[in-house]
Protein backbone atom coordinates (compact mmCIF):
# COMPACT_ATOMS: atom_id res chain seq x y z
CA UNK A 1 0.00 0.00 0.00
CA UNK A 2 1.25 3.44 -0.68
CA UNK A 3 3.01 5.10 1.69
CA UNK A 4 0.57 8.06 1.62
CA UNK A 5 -2.32 5.89 2.76
CA UNK A 6 0.36 4.33 5.26
CA UNK A 7 0.63 8.13 6.75
CA UNK A 8 -2.69 8.53 6.40
CA UNK A 9 -3.20 5.47 8.86
CA UNK A 10 -0.62 6.51 10.99
CA UNK A 11 -1.32 10.24 11.48
CA UNK A 12 -4.79 9.44 12.29
CA UNK A 13 -4.15 7.09 14.97
CA UNK A 14 -1.52 9.65 16.16
CA UNK A 15 -3.49 12.73 16.34
CA UNK A 16 -7.02 10.50 17.28
CA UNK A 17 -5.19 8.58 20.43
CA UNK A 18 -1.56 9.97 21.23
CA UNK A 19 2.15 9.41 20.07
CA UNK A 20 1.96 6.79 23.22
CA UNK A 21 -0.30 4.57 21.56
CA UNK A 22 0.42 4.89 18.06
CA UNK A 23 4.01 3.61 19.52
CA UNK A 24 2.43 0.22 21.00
CA UNK A 25 0.57 0.18 17.70
CA UNK A 26 3.37 -0.27 15.44
CA UNK A 27 5.08 -1.94 17.78
CA UNK A 28 2.61 -4.76 17.90
CA UNK A 29 2.10 -4.92 14.32
CA UNK A 30 5.71 -5.78 13.87
CA UNK A 31 6.71 -2.38 12.02
CA UNK A 32 10.25 -2.34 13.16
CA UNK A 33 9.50 1.91 12.42
CA UNK A 34 7.91 4.23 14.14
CA UNK A 35 7.63 6.49 10.68
CA UNK A 36 5.63 5.66 7.49
CA UNK A 37 7.09 7.90 4.31
CA UNK A 38 4.59 9.43 2.45
CA UNK A 39 6.25 8.88 -0.52
CA UNK A 40 7.63 5.42 -0.28
CA UNK A 41 5.87 2.03 -1.13
CA UNK A 42 5.26 -0.94 1.46
CA UNK A 43 3.70 -4.25 1.25
CA UNK A 44 0.01 -4.63 1.36
CA UNK A 45 -0.04 -6.51 4.34
CA UNK A 46 1.65 -4.00 6.56
CA UNK A 47 -1.54 -1.72 6.51
CA UNK A 48 -3.83 -4.58 7.62
CA UNK A 49 -1.62 -5.56 10.07
CA UNK A 50 -1.73 -1.68 11.71
CA UNK A 51 -5.18 -1.56 10.93
CA UNK A 52 -5.89 -4.84 12.61
CA UNK A 53 -3.28 -3.89 15.90
CA UNK A 54 -5.32 -0.40 16.24
CA UNK A 55 -8.31 -2.45 16.60
CA UNK A 56 -6.89 -4.44 19.27
CA UNK A 57 -5.29 -2.20 21.22
CA UNK A 58 -8.38 0.49 21.11
CA UNK A 59 -11.52 -1.86 21.50
CA UNK A 60 -13.08 -0.69 18.21
CA UNK A 61 -13.77 -2.62 15.23
CA UNK A 62 -11.72 -1.68 12.29
CA UNK A 63 -14.60 -0.58 10.57
CA UNK A 64 -15.52 2.21 12.78
CA UNK A 65 -11.87 2.94 12.85
CA UNK A 66 -11.76 2.99 8.91
CA UNK A 67 -14.89 5.29 8.58
CA UNK A 68 -12.66 8.21 11.32
CA UNK A 69 -9.85 8.05 9.30
CA UNK A 70 -12.08 8.94 6.32
CA UNK A 71 -13.28 11.61 8.40
CA UNK A 72 -9.91 12.77 9.76
CA UNK A 73 -7.84 12.78 6.33
CA UNK A 74 -10.47 15.37 4.99
CA UNK A 75 -11.43 17.37 8.11
CA UNK A 76 -8.05 17.89 9.66
CA UNK A 77 -6.43 21.48 8.90
CA UNK A 78 -3.44 19.76 8.10
CA UNK A 79 -4.28 17.47 5.12
CA UNK A 80 -6.13 20.55 3.72
CA UNK A 81 -4.71 19.76 0.16
CA UNK A 82 -6.79 16.60 -0.28
CA UNK A 83 -10.01 18.50 0.63
CA UNK A 84 -9.36 20.95 -1.73
CA UNK A 85 -8.00 18.68 -4.28
CA UNK A 86 -11.51 16.74 -3.66
CA UNK A 87 -13.45 20.13 -3.90
CA UNK A 88 -12.01 20.84 -7.45
CA UNK A 89 -14.38 17.80 -8.42
CA UNK A 90 -17.53 20.47 -8.37
CA UNK A 91 -19.11 23.34 -7.25
CA UNK A 92 -21.98 21.12 -5.53
CA UNK A 93 -21.66 17.94 -3.36
CA UNK A 94 -23.78 16.55 -5.74
CA UNK A 95 -21.26 17.85 -9.08
CA UNK A 96 -18.74 16.24 -6.57
CA UNK A 97 -20.14 12.64 -5.90
CA UNK A 98 -20.62 12.25 -10.39
CA UNK A 99 -16.85 13.67 -10.76
CA UNK A 100 -15.90 10.29 -8.18
CA UNK A 101 -15.55 8.76 -11.57
CA UNK A 102 -12.77 10.32 -12.20
CA UNK A 103 -10.96 10.21 -9.37
CA UNK A 104 -8.70 7.67 -10.66
CA UNK A 105 -7.49 9.65 -13.52
CA UNK A 106 -7.72 12.75 -11.12
CA UNK A 107 -5.09 10.42 -8.83
CA UNK A 108 -3.15 9.35 -11.54
CA UNK A 109 -2.66 12.95 -12.48
CA UNK A 110 -1.04 14.03 -9.22
CA UNK A 111 0.47 10.76 -8.09
CA UNK A 112 1.06 8.18 -10.64
CA UNK A 113 1.84 5.11 -8.50
CA UNK A 114 -0.62 5.58 -5.97
CA UNK A 115 -3.72 3.23 -6.36
CA UNK A 116 -6.85 3.71 -4.40
CA UNK A 117 -10.41 2.33 -4.29
CA UNK A 118 -12.09 2.66 -7.44
CA UNK A 119 -15.75 4.70 -7.48
CA UNK A 120 -18.21 4.15 -10.10
CA UNK A 121 -21.60 5.57 -10.00
CA UNK A 122 -24.20 3.35 -10.82
CA UNK A 123 -27.82 4.67 -10.18
CA UNK A 124 -28.76 7.97 -9.41
CA UNK A 125 -31.36 10.40 -9.33
CA UNK A 126 -32.18 13.80 -8.42
CA UNK A 127 -31.48 13.06 -4.29
CA UNK A 128 -30.38 9.69 -4.31
CA UNK A 129 -27.52 7.48 -6.02
CA UNK A 130 -25.39 4.61 -4.92
CA UNK A 131 -21.57 4.38 -5.44
CA UNK A 132 -19.61 0.81 -6.02
CA UNK A 133 -16.62 0.75 -4.46
CA UNK A 134 -13.74 -1.76 -5.53
CA UNK A 135 -10.47 -2.32 -4.03
CA UNK A 136 -8.47 -5.25 -3.22
CA UNK A 137 -8.59 -4.82 0.05
CA UNK A 138 -11.33 -5.29 2.30
CA UNK A 139 -12.62 -2.88 4.28
CA UNK A 140 -11.96 0.52 2.28
CA UNK A 141 -15.57 1.14 1.53
CA UNK A 142 -15.96 2.55 4.94
CA UNK A 143 -13.07 5.14 4.48
CA UNK A 144 -15.09 6.29 1.54
CA UNK A 145 -18.09 6.59 3.59
CA UNK A 146 -16.26 8.73 6.30
CA UNK A 147 -14.77 10.81 3.32
CA UNK A 148 -17.93 11.46 1.82
CA UNK A 149 -19.55 12.34 5.55
CA UNK A 150 -16.68 15.11 5.84
CA UNK A 151 -17.41 16.00 2.32
CA UNK A 152 -20.67 16.14 2.47
CA UNK A 153 -20.31 18.74 5.54
CA UNK A 154 -17.41 20.65 3.81
CA UNK A 155 -20.27 21.43 0.96
CA UNK A 156 -22.76 22.19 4.18
CA UNK A 157 -25.17 19.20 2.07
CA UNK A 158 -26.92 17.37 4.87
CA UNK A 159 -27.53 13.71 3.35
CA UNK A 160 -28.15 10.44 4.66
CA UNK A 161 -25.57 7.22 3.80
CA UNK A 162 -25.59 3.74 3.79
CA UNK A 163 -22.93 1.26 3.44
CA UNK A 164 -23.67 -2.98 2.30
CA UNK A 165 -21.68 -4.78 0.59
CA UNK A 166 -22.68 -6.30 -2.64
CA UNK A 167 -21.95 -9.74 -1.82
CA UNK A 168 -19.21 -9.79 -4.74
CA UNK A 169 -16.04 -8.50 -2.66
CA UNK A 170 -17.25 -4.55 -4.04
CA UNK A 171 -19.09 -2.12 -1.33
CA UNK A 172 -22.19 -0.71 -2.25
CA UNK A 173 -22.30 3.05 -0.81
CA UNK A 174 -26.03 4.61 -1.06
CA UNK A 175 -26.13 8.50 -0.24
CA UNK A 176 -29.36 10.23 0.21
CA UNK A 177 -29.03 13.67 -0.53
CA UNK A 178 -31.75 15.69 1.85
CA UNK A 179 -30.78 19.11 1.51
CA UNK A 180 -27.62 20.30 -0.67
CA UNK A 181 -27.62 24.18 1.41
CA UNK A 182 -28.63 22.68 4.68
CA UNK A 183 -25.30 24.41 5.93
CA UNK A 184 -22.95 27.00 5.23
CA UNK A 185 -20.22 24.76 4.43
CA UNK A 186 -16.11 25.87 4.16
CA UNK A 187 -15.15 27.85 1.92
CA UNK A 188 -13.29 26.53 -1.24
CA UNK A 189 -11.66 29.31 -3.47
CA UNK A 190 -9.49 28.15 -6.63
CA UNK A 191 -6.75 29.87 -6.17
CA UNK A 192 -4.28 29.50 -3.10
CA UNK A 193 -3.13 32.55 -0.97
CA UNK A 194 0.24 32.43 -0.53
CA UNK A 195 1.01 30.12 2.62
CA UNK B 1 -22.23 42.01 -43.90
CA UNK B 2 -19.17 40.10 -45.45
CA UNK B 3 -17.39 38.01 -42.78
CA UNK B 4 -20.06 38.26 -40.63
CA UNK B 5 -22.37 35.31 -41.47
CA UNK B 6 -20.80 33.12 -38.66
CA UNK B 7 -21.11 35.60 -35.27
CA UNK B 8 -24.00 36.76 -36.73
CA UNK B 9 -25.55 33.09 -35.87
CA UNK B 10 -23.55 33.40 -31.94
CA UNK B 11 -25.46 35.52 -29.57
CA UNK B 12 -23.65 37.77 -26.91
CA UNK B 13 -24.60 35.55 -24.39
CA UNK B 14 -23.45 32.34 -26.76
CA UNK B 15 -20.23 34.13 -27.10
CA UNK B 16 -19.37 34.89 -23.46
CA UNK B 17 -20.24 31.60 -22.58
CA UNK B 18 -17.38 30.09 -24.96
CA UNK B 19 -15.15 32.57 -24.28
CA UNK B 20 -15.95 34.47 -21.07
CA UNK B 21 -12.19 36.45 -21.09
CA UNK B 22 -13.26 38.06 -24.47
CA UNK B 23 -13.45 41.53 -26.30
CA UNK B 24 -14.61 43.42 -29.25
CA UNK B 25 -13.09 46.48 -30.57
CA UNK B 26 -14.84 49.07 -33.16
CA UNK B 27 -13.02 49.84 -36.38
CA UNK B 28 -12.24 52.83 -34.28
CA UNK B 29 -10.46 50.65 -31.70
CA UNK B 30 -13.09 51.74 -28.72
CA UNK B 31 -14.31 48.38 -26.68
CA UNK B 32 -18.31 47.59 -27.75
CA UNK B 33 -18.29 44.46 -25.30
CA UNK B 34 -16.06 42.65 -22.71
CA UNK B 35 -16.98 39.17 -21.52
CA UNK B 36 -18.12 38.53 -18.02
CA UNK B 37 -15.22 37.54 -16.83
CA UNK B 38 -12.52 40.10 -18.29
CA UNK B 39 -15.13 42.35 -17.00
CA UNK B 40 -15.00 40.86 -13.32
CA UNK B 41 -10.60 41.63 -13.28
CA UNK B 42 -11.48 45.40 -13.80
CA UNK B 43 -14.17 45.96 -11.08
CA UNK B 44 -13.43 49.64 -10.53
CA UNK B 45 -13.18 50.61 -14.13
CA UNK B 46 -15.44 50.40 -17.09
CA UNK B 47 -13.94 48.46 -20.04
CA UNK B 48 -16.65 49.28 -22.24
CA UNK B 49 -16.67 52.86 -23.78
CA UNK B 50 -12.89 52.66 -23.62
CA UNK B 51 -9.85 53.01 -26.36
CA UNK B 52 -8.73 49.32 -26.50
CA UNK B 53 -5.04 50.51 -26.74
CA UNK B 54 -5.75 52.59 -23.35
CA UNK B 55 -7.00 49.79 -21.17
CA UNK B 56 -4.62 47.14 -22.79
CA UNK B 57 -0.51 47.02 -23.76
CA UNK B 58 0.27 44.52 -26.65
CA UNK B 59 3.77 44.12 -25.49
CA UNK B 60 4.84 40.73 -28.06
CA UNK B 61 5.24 41.51 -30.71
CA UNK B 62 7.03 45.52 -30.18
CA UNK B 63 5.71 48.30 -31.61
CA UNK B 64 2.07 47.90 -31.65
CA UNK B 65 0.73 51.70 -31.28
CA UNK B 66 -2.16 51.95 -33.26
CA UNK B 67 -5.19 49.64 -34.50
CA UNK B 68 -3.72 48.87 -37.57
CA UNK B 69 -0.44 47.69 -35.94
CA UNK B 70 -2.66 45.76 -34.04
CA UNK B 71 -4.60 44.36 -37.03
CA UNK B 72 -1.58 43.42 -39.07
CA UNK B 73 -0.09 41.36 -35.92
CA UNK B 74 -3.47 39.96 -35.54
CA UNK B 75 -2.78 36.42 -37.47
CA UNK B 76 -0.30 35.66 -35.18
CA UNK B 77 -0.10 34.97 -31.09
CA UNK B 78 -0.14 38.07 -28.76
CA UNK B 79 1.15 38.77 -25.76
CA UNK B 80 -0.55 41.60 -24.18
CA UNK B 81 -0.92 43.66 -20.28
CA UNK B 82 -3.37 45.72 -18.55
CA UNK B 83 -1.80 49.50 -18.49
CA UNK B 84 -3.24 49.77 -14.93
CA UNK B 85 -3.06 47.74 -11.75
CA UNK B 86 -3.64 44.79 -11.74
CA UNK B 87 -1.12 44.95 -14.45
CA UNK B 88 -2.09 41.21 -15.22
CA UNK B 89 -0.86 39.52 -18.69
CA UNK B 90 -2.49 37.72 -21.22
CA UNK B 91 -2.08 35.46 -24.19
CA UNK B 92 -4.75 36.56 -27.29
CA UNK B 93 -5.71 36.13 -29.90
CA UNK B 94 -7.13 38.73 -32.30
CA UNK B 95 -9.28 38.08 -34.96
CA UNK B 96 -11.35 40.14 -37.59
CA UNK B 97 -15.23 40.07 -36.99
CA UNK B 98 -16.68 43.17 -39.47
CA UNK B 99 -15.24 44.67 -43.22
CA UNK B 100 -14.38 47.83 -41.84
CA UNK B 101 -11.76 46.15 -39.37
CA UNK B 102 -13.34 45.26 -35.74
CA UNK B 103 -11.63 42.88 -33.75
CA UNK B 104 -12.78 40.07 -31.40
CA UNK B 105 -9.44 39.70 -28.53
CA UNK B 106 -10.11 36.49 -26.81
CA UNK B 107 -7.38 36.08 -23.97
CA UNK B 108 -6.30 34.12 -21.60
CA UNK B 109 -4.03 33.86 -18.39
CA UNK B 110 -1.25 31.17 -19.79
CA UNK B 111 1.45 30.50 -17.78
CA UNK B 112 0.44 33.24 -14.69
CA UNK B 113 -3.08 31.49 -14.03
CA UNK B 114 -2.36 30.05 -10.85
CA UNK B 115 -1.58 33.96 -9.99
CA UNK B 116 -4.37 35.54 -11.84
CA UNK B 117 -6.99 32.80 -10.47
CA UNK B 118 -5.71 33.83 -6.72
CA UNK B 119 -5.50 37.80 -7.34
CA UNK B 120 -8.70 38.19 -9.14
CA UNK B 121 -10.44 35.11 -6.86
CA UNK B 122 -12.01 33.67 -9.79
CA UNK B 123 -13.82 30.50 -9.69
CA UNK B 124 -14.53 27.25 -11.67
CA UNK B 125 -18.16 29.50 -13.25
CA UNK B 126 -15.58 31.86 -14.72
CA UNK B 127 -14.06 29.97 -17.48
CA UNK B 128 -15.54 27.74 -20.21
CA UNK B 129 -16.13 24.24 -19.28
CA UNK B 130 -14.43 23.39 -22.06
CA UNK B 131 -11.24 25.77 -20.57
CA UNK B 132 -8.66 23.14 -18.62
CA UNK B 133 -7.75 26.13 -16.32
CA UNK B 134 -9.80 24.17 -13.33
CA UNK B 135 -7.73 21.19 -13.90
CA UNK B 136 -4.49 22.98 -14.30
CA UNK B 137 -4.70 24.65 -11.03
CA UNK B 138 -5.69 21.23 -9.68
CA UNK B 139 -2.25 19.98 -11.23
CA UNK B 140 -0.65 22.94 -9.47
CA UNK B 141 -1.95 21.97 -6.32
CA UNK B 142 -1.24 18.28 -6.01
CA UNK B 143 1.85 18.80 -7.78
CA UNK B 144 2.85 21.19 -4.84
CA UNK B 145 1.54 19.09 -2.14
CA UNK B 146 3.58 15.85 -3.85
CA UNK B 147 6.68 18.14 -4.04
CA UNK B 148 6.53 19.16 -0.28
CA UNK B 149 6.38 15.99 0.64
CA UNK B 150 9.69 14.96 -1.07
CA UNK B 151 11.16 18.06 0.17
CA UNK B 152 10.51 16.37 3.39
CA UNK B 153 11.24 13.05 2.84
CA UNK B 154 14.73 14.49 1.03
CA UNK B 155 15.42 16.56 4.10
CA UNK B 156 14.94 13.09 6.06
CA UNK B 157 17.10 10.81 3.95
CA UNK B 158 19.71 13.80 4.11
CA UNK B 159 20.13 13.78 7.68
CA UNK B 160 20.18 9.84 7.87
CA UNK B 161 22.85 10.01 5.38
CA UNK B 162 24.47 12.47 7.41
CA UNK B 163 24.14 10.47 10.74
CA UNK B 164 25.21 7.55 9.03
CA UNK B 165 28.59 9.05 7.68
CA UNK B 166 28.85 10.35 11.56
CA UNK B 167 28.38 6.66 12.69
CA UNK B 168 31.06 5.39 10.02
CA UNK B 169 34.20 3.48 11.08
CA UNK B 170 35.64 3.47 7.77
CA UNK B 171 37.75 5.47 5.75
CA UNK B 172 36.08 5.18 1.92
CA UNK B 173 39.62 5.87 0.47
CA UNK B 174 41.59 3.18 1.27
CA UNK B 175 38.97 0.62 3.61
CA UNK B 176 41.12 1.47 6.71
CA UNK B 177 39.76 2.57 10.50
CA UNK B 178 39.41 5.92 10.67
CA UNK B 179 40.23 8.41 13.16
CA UNK B 180 36.66 8.02 15.30
CA UNK B 181 37.22 3.88 14.60
CA UNK B 182 40.69 4.48 16.33
CA UNK B 183 39.34 6.52 19.30
CA UNK B 184 36.89 4.07 19.92
CA UNK B 185 39.57 1.42 19.78
CA UNK B 186 42.12 2.98 21.88
CA UNK B 187 39.90 4.12 24.40
CA UNK B 188 38.43 0.28 24.61
CA UNK B 189 42.04 -1.07 24.51
CA UNK B 190 42.87 1.97 28.05
CA UNK B 191 39.68 0.85 29.88
CA UNK B 192 40.37 -3.30 29.50
CA UNK B 193 44.11 -2.03 30.73
CA UNK B 194 45.32 -3.95 27.80
CA UNK B 195 49.36 -4.02 27.13
CA UNK B 196 49.73 -2.21 23.53
CA UNK B 197 51.51 -0.06 21.48
CA UNK B 198 50.82 3.06 19.34
CA UNK B 199 52.51 3.59 16.36
CA UNK B 200 52.31 7.11 14.71
CA UNK B 201 52.86 7.34 11.24
CA UNK B 202 53.63 10.37 8.83
CA UNK B 203 54.01 9.72 4.88
CA UNK B 204 57.44 12.17 3.71
CA UNK B 205 57.62 13.98 0.32
CA UNK B 206 53.49 13.03 -0.25
CA UNK B 207 52.61 16.42 -0.52
CA UNK B 208 54.84 16.39 -3.45
CA UNK B 209 53.01 13.15 -5.11
CA UNK B 210 49.64 15.59 -4.69
CA UNK B 211 51.54 18.90 -5.81
CA UNK B 212 53.18 17.45 -9.21
CA UNK B 213 50.92 14.68 -9.91
CA UNK B 214 47.46 15.72 -9.13
CA UNK B 215 44.95 14.43 -6.09
CA UNK B 216 44.80 11.27 -8.46
CA UNK B 217 48.40 10.12 -8.50
CA UNK B 218 47.82 11.05 -4.35
CA UNK B 219 44.83 8.71 -3.83
CA UNK B 220 46.93 5.99 -5.07
CA UNK B 221 49.41 6.43 -2.83
CA UNK B 222 47.15 6.07 -0.21
CA UNK B 223 45.67 2.84 -1.34
CA UNK B 224 48.96 1.11 -1.89
CA UNK B 225 50.16 2.85 1.47
CA UNK B 226 47.02 1.04 3.17
CA UNK B 227 48.04 -2.13 1.57
CA UNK B 228 51.61 -2.16 3.05
CA UNK B 229 50.28 -0.76 6.57
CA UNK B 230 47.74 -4.02 6.27
CA UNK B 231 50.12 -6.18 5.16
CA UNK B 232 52.87 -5.45 7.90
CA UNK B 233 50.70 -5.97 10.88
CA UNK B 234 48.38 -8.86 12.46
CA UNK B 235 44.65 -9.12 11.78
CA UNK B 236 44.69 -7.90 15.73
CA UNK B 237 46.41 -5.34 15.12
CA UNK B 238 44.35 -1.54 14.23
CA UNK B 239 45.47 0.18 11.01
CA UNK B 240 43.82 3.66 10.94
CA UNK B 241 43.82 6.63 8.89
CA UNK B 242 43.62 9.55 10.95
CA UNK B 243 44.49 12.58 8.65
CA UNK B 244 45.37 13.26 4.93
CA UNK B 245 48.30 11.41 5.11
CA UNK B 246 48.78 10.28 8.90
CA UNK B 247 48.27 6.89 10.07
CA UNK B 248 48.31 5.55 13.55
CA UNK B 249 48.53 1.95 14.01
CA UNK B 250 47.48 -0.05 17.33
CA UNK B 251 49.34 -2.89 18.46
CA UNK B 252 47.81 -5.27 20.54
CA UNK B 253 49.74 -7.08 23.44
CA UNK B 254 53.06 -6.22 21.37
CA UNK B 255 54.97 -3.24 23.40
CA UNK B 256 58.51 -4.86 23.08
CA UNK B 257 60.39 -1.65 21.55
CA UNK B 258 63.35 -3.45 19.57
CA UNK B 259 60.34 -5.57 17.98
CA UNK B 260 58.39 -2.39 17.57
CA UNK B 261 61.23 -0.60 16.20
CA UNK B 262 61.62 -3.69 13.52
CA UNK B 263 58.14 -3.37 12.23
CA UNK B 264 58.29 0.28 11.84
CA UNK B 265 61.79 0.09 9.96
CA UNK B 266 60.05 -2.89 7.66
CA UNK B 267 57.00 -0.48 7.22
CA UNK B 268 58.60 2.23 5.86
CA UNK B 269 61.74 -0.05 3.51
CA UNK B 270 57.74 -0.95 1.78
CA UNK B 271 56.90 2.59 1.91
CA UNK B 272 60.30 3.09 -0.20
CA UNK B 273 59.03 1.43 -3.06
CA UNK B 274 58.58 3.14 -5.48
CA UNK B 275 54.71 3.04 -7.18
CA UNK B 276 53.69 3.49 -10.52
CA UNK B 277 51.11 5.69 -12.01
CA UNK B 278 50.24 6.85 -14.97
CA UNK B 279 53.30 6.54 -16.78
CA UNK B 280 54.78 8.49 -13.55
CA UNK B 281 56.97 7.18 -10.34
CA UNK B 282 55.78 8.21 -6.96
CA UNK B 283 58.50 8.42 -4.47
CA UNK B 284 57.08 8.75 -0.29
CA UNK B 285 58.36 7.53 2.57
CA UNK B 286 57.50 7.78 6.38
CA UNK B 287 58.46 8.95 9.56
CA UNK B 288 57.04 6.83 12.53
CA UNK B 289 56.81 7.98 16.48
CA UNK B 290 56.18 5.09 19.09
CA UNK B 291 54.75 4.92 22.39
CA UNK B 292 53.86 2.02 24.86
CA UNK B 293 50.91 1.63 27.22
CA UNK B 294 53.25 0.25 29.49
CA UNK B 295 55.24 3.41 29.81
CA UNK B 296 52.51 5.06 31.91
CA UNK B 297 51.13 3.83 35.26
CA UNK B 298 47.67 5.46 33.95
CA UNK B 299 47.58 5.92 30.47
CA UNK B 300 45.23 8.02 28.53
CA UNK B 301 44.55 8.29 25.09
CA UNK B 302 45.16 11.94 24.54
CA UNK B 303 48.71 11.51 26.36
CA UNK B 304 49.80 8.99 24.30
CA UNK B 305 48.73 10.09 21.17
CA UNK B 306 50.77 13.29 22.19
CA UNK B 307 54.00 11.83 23.22
CA UNK B 308 53.69 9.47 19.61
CA UNK B 309 53.50 12.99 17.77
CA UNK B 310 56.16 14.31 19.71
CA UNK B 311 58.32 11.43 18.90
CA UNK B 312 56.75 11.45 15.24
CA UNK B 313 58.20 14.78 15.00
CA UNK B 314 61.63 13.93 16.47
CA UNK B 315 61.64 11.50 13.58
CA UNK B 316 61.06 14.60 11.22
CA UNK B 317 63.60 16.58 12.74
CA UNK B 318 66.24 14.05 12.61
CA UNK B 319 65.85 13.75 8.67
CA UNK B 320 62.81 11.46 7.94
CA UNK B 321 62.43 8.13 7.08
CA UNK B 322 63.27 7.46 10.73
CA UNK B 323 61.81 5.42 13.65
CA UNK B 324 61.99 7.45 17.13
CA UNK B 325 60.85 5.70 20.49
CA UNK B 326 59.15 7.59 23.13
CA UNK B 327 61.63 6.59 25.50
CA UNK B 328 64.63 7.87 23.09
CA UNK B 329 62.80 11.81 23.52
CA UNK B 330 65.27 13.90 24.68
CA UNK B 331 65.42 14.85 28.37
CA UNK B 332 63.10 12.46 28.33
CA UNK B 333 64.43 9.00 28.39
CA UNK B 334 63.69 7.09 30.98
CA UNK B 335 61.39 10.34 32.31
CA UNK B 336 58.22 9.23 30.83
CA UNK B 337 57.72 5.96 32.96
CA UNK B 338 56.34 6.83 36.41
CA UNK B 339 55.27 10.06 35.17
CA UNK B 340 51.67 10.90 35.53
CA UNK B 341 51.54 13.65 33.00
CA UNK B 342 47.57 14.19 33.34
CA UNK B 343 47.70 15.48 36.82
CA UNK B 344 50.88 17.87 35.55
Amino acid sequence: MHGLINRSVQCFLRDAYGSETWSEISRAAGLGFDNFEALLGYEDDLTDRVLAAASDRLAKPVEVLMEDLGTYVIATPGFDHLRRLLRFGGASFVDFLHSLDDLEDRVRLAVPELSLPRLAVQDFDADRLTLCCRFERPGWGHVVVGVLRAMADDYGALVVIDHRGDGAGADLITVEILDTGFAQGKSFALGVSAA
Amino acid sequence: MPGSDNSAALSCSDLDRLMPMHLTVSPAGIITRAAPTLAKLMPSHELVGRAFLDVIEPFRPRNIRTLSDLRKAADGPLHLRFREAPTTTFKGLAVPIAAEGGLLVNLSFGIAVADAVRDHQLNGADFAHTDLTVEMLYLIEAKTAVMNESRNLNIRLQSARVAAEEQAYTDTLTGLKNRRAMDHILCRLIGTGARFALMHLDLDYFKDVNDTLGHAAGDHVLQVVAKVLVEETRNADTVARVGGDEFVLLFDRQVTPHKLRRIAERIIEQLENPVAFEGHTCRISGSVGITMSTLYPDPSAEQMLADADAALYASKHRGRACVTLVTELDGRAGKVTGQKRRSA
